[in-house]
């Protein structure tokens, strides 16, 4: 048999339909559903009058409108897209934890954490970011309303099947380079078109030696490569983190889960349609200074000056800076910044929460600048209490928040304000991305923790 | 959905690449439940700037999009097609669209054309000196053609029947529910259910 890669086996097993100048018809094992995206597909089943095929196989929250504080409520309208979410999970007999859930969070954090995310499986939700679960071994990707209406009424999807690229990460990782620098590093290396149309499998040592909380945030910002999904395949820690949660297979069915799992890897041989080497200690912390995320520059590093940069990005890079409001050749860490977001579904588990918590205690925020901390889901924030990391947080001068998207996008109450400069642990750099005129800067938590205190970008270890 | 066989009318030169869809829609828009209302939030935070392109009075009515690599990158917000449809566009021309954001535009009819970047930069060239320059997009033929260029554009069999026939997606679907419920026979017992 051919040797074939993770990405192709997970493919191949959940193949429902193939036939000569079709797409692939895909079987989805689990598809997530959120307040933003899915509205208009409930509605489009209601005139149908279909109905939602596997409600088992269904799960819904509500994330990316939530307040994250009882100060600032929802608007109406919000309000108005959270009383449909609630209508509909009732309508059509889907499982919802809504905003006071002790569930409740965001979609690509509760997923994992309750074990539905598995290796081998086929995942969906109208989200680019539901590429996260890519890390335990699953294939996952977004997917637009009117596919979620699809994957309602039929629980498939048609879908060509992806190329497939390999990126590899040997070696260790140098001391304060943490996952999101390893993403952030990729991402500056390959564009962020750099996996458009392909899968991305994460693969070398760099990658095995992250946590299962590292990896989520690889392949988190896989599609900042443009990728359709990324992936990581499955080993030790991704069965450690899996066993025992509440939805994993428990006695004889775990036993035949984990031989499936166990043949998931790539085969030797197997061939990849593209293939890009990083040597790991080549890595350093990065911070965005641009509008996309391939846009960075490490914390020893400068401003860039566009006429530096290739010819197709000057003109970019220029709008960028005018956007972002730099000079050129400013050292990065003489950049200072209003708010610190330290959340997201890239960046808010209890790992992140842990890093970000060693680096703040015993001390205090920096005075003038806002500091957020939003658990990515209210079982993170409960387990993060129970480890006192809350009282680290507040006594600093974080604010200390329930779970959501909260600032990683306009669309809650808790924005930038225009020309507000933010570090940020999101995903995202984009124009307006956090609030109009808001400007952001990707980091790490480690980074994050450590600007908030000093109040310009910073390394833990630059602290005194 | 409509069916849509060929689009012919004047385009708006957007020169930029990654075009990003927070930039096509920004998030507030999304607090929406209706599928339709997002005209005024296209480009929106783009459009306060007088001297940009979609102000421009000579480009009024255009039904087709020329922009840089990389278009609708980002968030998989449908609501970017849509605002799009909406104001009128019918097509959008890129070296190379963002694989969510293509995806989305079959769904509404709005045809994705990804041609090579110098025949964008021609088109782009055209439109800029030319205003009223026609251009046409031809589902069935797979070709775009304007004054002085005529470059074909990869359709994949199956997108082009769809767009030609305007079908829905899941009627076609669901007229292969016995193969579906054939391959949920063979399901690992493991796996989650929201039922355990």
């Amino acid at each position: 048999m051919t040797a074939r890669t993770l990405a192709e086996k997970v493919w191949d097993r959940h193949v429902v339909r193939r036939a000569a100048g079709e797409p692939d018809l895909i079987y989805i094992d689990l598809h997530l559903v959120h307040e933003v995206t899915s509205p208009q597909a409930f509605e489009g089943l209601r005139i149908a009058k279909r109905t939602v095929r596997r409600p088992d196989l269904t799960l819904a929250t509500m994330d990316h409108n939530v307040p994250t504080t009882a100060a600032t409520p929802a608007d109406e309208i919000s309000l108005k897209q959270m009383e449909a979410m609630a209508r509909n999970a009732r309508e059509f007999g889907v499982r919802l934890f809504p905003m006071g859930a002790p569930e409740q969070g965001i979609v690509h954090v509760i997923s994992p954490q309750l074990g539905l995310t598995e290796p081998g499986m086929t995942i969906v939700c109208g989200d680019s970011h539901t590429s996260t679960h890519g890390a335990f071994g699953a294939i996952a990707f977004g997917i637009g309303t009117s596919d979620v209406e699809h994957v309602l009424a039929t629980q498939t999807l048609w879908a060509d099947r992806p190329g497939t690229m390999a990126v590899t990460v040997e070696g260790a990782l140098p001391r304060g380079v943490w996952a999101k620098d390893v993403i952030l590093g990729i991402i500056g290396r390959i564009g962020v078109n750099g996996g458009v149309g392909s899968v991305i499998e994460y693969r070398g040592s760099a990658i095995r030696s992250l946590s299962m909380e590292g990896r989520m945030t690889v392949c988190n910002m896989s599609i900042e490569a443009g990728a359709r999904a990324g992936m990581i395949a499955p080993d030790d820690t991704t069965f450690a983190y899996v066993e025992k949660r509440q939805h994993a297979p428990k006695g004889a069915e775990w036993q035949r889960a984990l031989d499936e799992w166990r043949a998931l890897p790539s085969d030797d041989g197997a061939r990849f349609d593209r293939e890009v080497r990083i040597d790991a200690s080549e890595l350093r912390p990065y911070v965005s200074w641009g509008t996309n995320p391939s846009q960075t520059v490490t914390i020893d590093g400068h401003v860039p000056d566009p006429d530096s940069l290739e010819p197709s990005q000057r003109e970019a890079a220029g709008r960028a800076l005018r956007y972002m409001d730099l000079r050129a050749g400013t050292p990065i860490r003489d950049i200072t910044i209003d708010t610190v977001f330290l959340g997201s579904c890239t960046n808010a588990r209890i790992e992140d929460l842990r890093v970000a918590s060693d680096v703040v205690r015993g001390r205090k925020v920096r005075s003038g600048v806002r500091a957020l901390v939003v658990p990515g889901s209210m079982l993170v924030k409960a387990q993060a209490e129970r480890e006192g990391l809350d009282r680290v947080f507040r006594d600093a001068g974080f604010e200390w928040r329930d779970a959501g998207c909260s600032m990683c996008l306009g669309m809650n109450p808790d924005i930038l304000g225009p020309g507000e400069r933010c570090a940020s642990t999101s995903n995202r750099n984009f124009e307006g991305r956090q609030g109009p005129g808001g400007r952001t800067h990707l980091v790490s938590p480690a980074v994050a923790a450590a600007t908030a205190i000093a109040g310009h970008f910073a390394l833990p270890e630059d602290l005194s | 959905m409509n069916a849509v066989r060929r689009v012919t009318g004047r385009a708006l030169p957007l020169d930029r690449a990654n075009v990003d869809t927070d930039q096509i829609i920004p998030a507030h828009w999304l607090k929406r439940v209706e599928r339709t209302g997002y005209g005024a939030g296209l480009f929106e935070a783009w459009r306060r700037d007088p001297s940009f392109v979609m102000n421009d009075p000579r480009y009024a009515g255009a039904s087709i999009l020329i922009a840089g690599a990389n278009f609708g990158s980002g968030s998989s917000r449908e609501h970017a097609v849509w605002a799009l449809v909406e104001t009128g566009f019918r097509a959008v021309i890129a070296p190379r669209l963002a694989d969510i954001f293509r995806a989305n535009c079959l769904k509404s009819g709005l045809v994705p054309v990804e041609i090579e970047a110098g025949a964008v930069a021609k088109l782009l060239r055209l439109v800029e000196s030319d205003p009223r320059a026609e251009i046409t997009v031809d589902v069935e033929r797979r070709v775009v053609e304007a004054p002085g260029l005529h470059a074909s554009f990869e359709l994949e069999d199956h997108a082009r029947t769809r767009l030609l026939e305007g079908l829905d997606d899941i009627a076609v679907t669901l007229a292969h529910a016995n193969e579906i419920t054939k391959y949920e026979s063979t399901r690992a017992t493991w796996l989650p259910s929201l039922r355990d």
